[in-house]
């Protein structure tokens, strides 16, 4: 479905991925786990359109995606809900949801319309809030809003940053459960993450990124055992892995 | 002072202001989606009224004004694809423009008139194209983002000069003005002792049914919020795959078509001049900054206002001073309340300007 092949990008002239290759087939769930600056970020805004790739292949469904612009690969299918969440703040909860299906309305409105409604029975609490700012949610309900905004999009691929940043831990869960139920409704999803625990939870595989490079891929099984990654990534103590 | 010359003044105050309040909703339409403050405003008002103008001529009142309005929207769209979508990359149009301008120059002065058509031409283009090409290069060599608001503020400074250069080549420098709507210069109506001409009642009607109008707009249609969008997110509005080159753009259509609406309905009673524009942007700014930037509803509060006070202060200062009314009000507001008098501290303090 997603296959990034030696990208290479960054801002002006610093390059901070140096070479990333990595797939994503139909289905999964992959998680992209590294430590701040590594490049996570800019790895999803690269491939959702917000930078511009400097060399390198991202082919979505068949077709090279790398330097088109934002709307257009939102329009493709491919949606990234991004760091901080980036909620309208000044317009209301409904307003947030209505604006995600933008491209939509005018073609599948019936469509959207039910999307609509199933995005505020996954998350009631959208639904009690729908006439309030968005601005005023809680960090929690803002990152389900942001969620459900980008479910708006009917997309094939689901790209998540950070959604756990700033978030009580049994919110960031019932996020997490959402994602598995919606990956059982079909939805591809990669998620990058500082949580490496709970990404490795619920994702399929994982690739471990470091310095713009990616170090490390298998099962989430394999890297939740991998000393490496315990020590690096899950904060295991030194001592007891190597008892 | 007797009280049918008070609601004299107050009426007229009104109008005025209501002026003021168009030409500030045009400001905000635009910051509201860019960050910019577009100073060519004034601009799209005077060349409103004046295709109208030209246009009535020949055609019903009521045609002429819709199609100078269309005319603007397009002139709107055509200034922001050329001049603020267009910076960073190479533009045909732009140096296509900016060939013809310099062109006209010596072809006009008759530098070379001792010469054949042909060769005048051809001499003409020899000096025309260089010129054209070297700004353009230092254009594209030295503008290194389009995202800098207080260059792109700048640029609108110079559109608005360029603007009324071209409009008085096209139309010189009388004052015309179009037809009264209904009746004429005399007829006149009488309201609790006040005499107002029935233009008064346009122009208040107009300006009511812009300000409901934009309102709905923004509140009900899908692309109205997709624009209020753009305003508040940027980044997220294009991750909802929403073209937030196409909403800039669609909001300088948007206020270069209500301006020159505005521009329409007031010319019979203000008269159109080619330079009248920088006036009317520094009073609609001063209203803008008085109501809070991006604050449509404090907009008319403070046009009405501003208006007002201006129509009281001709009873009691010398004409000249009556200019001054709204510089020092915009530096009053500056110093002490930035955010205006209806604007929002906090978000304020949030933005870049």
């Amino acid at each position: 479905m997603l296959k990034i092949l030696n990208l290479e990008s960054g801002y002006g002239k610093l390059r901070v991925l140096k070479g990333v290759s990595l797939h994503v087939s139909p289905g999964e769930i992959v998680t992209i786990i590294g430590a701040n600056g590594a490049g996570k970020s800019t790895l999803l805004n690269t491939i959702s359109g917000l930078i511009r790739p400097m060399s390198g292949e991202i082919v979505f469904d068949d077709k090279q995606t790398g330097g088109l612009g934002v709307e257009r690969i939102v329009g493709l299918g491919c949606t990234l809900v991004p760091e901080r969440r980036q909620i309208f703040n000044t317009l209301s909860v409904k307003d947030n949801l209505v604006l995600g299906g933008y491209l939509r309305w005018s073609k599948q409105g019936a469509e959207a319309k039910q999307d609509l409604d199933y995005i505020m029975g996954l998350f009631p609490i959208l639904k009690e809030r729908e006439k309030q700012l968005a601005g005023t949610l809680s960090g929690g309900e803002q990152q389900m809003l942001a969620l459900g905004r980008a479910l708006m999009t009917k997309p094939k691929i689901l790209m998540m940053d950070e959604p756990s940043l700033g978030i009580a831990p049994i919110i960031v869960k019932e996020i997490f459960r959402s994602l598995t139920k919606l990956r059982e409704g079909g939805l591809t999803v990669l998620l990058v993450e500082q949580n490496a625990r709970a990404s490795l939870g619920i994702a399929d595989r994982g690739y471990v990124i470091e310095t713009g490079n990616i170090i490390l891929e298998g099962t989430s099984e394999e890297l939740l055992n991998n000393q490496d990654v315990q020590r690096a990534y899950l904060g295991k103590d030194y001592e007891r892995i190597n008892e | 002072m007797e009280s049918n010359i008070v609601l004299q003044y107050i009426l007229s105050g009104i109008t005025q202001g209501s002026i003021y309040a168009i030409v500030a909703i045009g400001f905000n339409i635009i910051y509201n989606t860019t960050g910019i403050i577009n100073f060519a405003q004034g601009e799209f008002l005077v060349l409103g009224s004046m295709i109208a103008i030209s246009l009535a001529s020949f055609l019903p009142l009521a045609l002429a004004v819709l199609i100078a309005c269309l005319a603007t929207t397009l002139v709107g769209a055509a200034l922001e694809l050329v001049f603020i979508r267009g910076l960073k990359k190479w533009s045909p149009v732009r140096v296509v423009t900016l060939f013809l301008l310099i062109f006209i120059i010596p072809f006009r002065s008759g530098l070379f008139d001792g010469f054949p058509f042909l060769a005048n031409m051809v001499f003409c283009v020899l000096i025309a194209a260089p010129i054209a090409a070297g700004i353009e290069f230092l254009f594209k060599r030295f503008v290194k983002s389009t995202s800098n608001v207080l260059r792109m503020i700048i640029i609108t400074i110079g559109i608005s000069i360029l603007m009324r250069e071209v409009m008085l080549h096209v139309w010189d420098e009388k004052n015309r003005a179009l037809p009264f709507f209904t009746g004429n210069e005399v007829s006149s109506i009488d309201i609790f002792g006040a005499m107002i001409s029935p233009q008064v009642l346009w122009v208040l009607g107009v300006s009511a049914v812009i300000v409901v109008g934009l309102n709905l707009f923004f509140k009900f249609t899908l692309i109205g919020k997709a624009m209020l969008a753009c305003s508040d997110n940027k980044t997220a509005a294009s991750l909802c795959g929403i073209n937030v080159k196409w909403m800039v753009t669609l909001s300088f259509m948007i206020s270069a078509g209500i301006g020159a609406l505005a521009g329409c309905v007031t010319s019979p009673l203000t008269q159109t001049q080619y330079n009248m524009g920088s006036t009317l942007a520094i009073k609609g700014f001063a209203v803008a900054v008085l109501g809070g930037l991006g604050n449509s509803t404090g907009a008319v509060v403070a046009g009405l206002m501003l208006g007002v006070l201006e129509a009281f202060a001709i009873s009691i200062m010398p004409n000249a001073y009556i200019e001054a009314i709204s510089i020092v009000i915009l530096l009053v507001i500056l110093f002490f309340k930035p955010s205006g008098l209806f604007g929002s501290a906090e978000a304020s303090r949030l933005k870049e300007f």
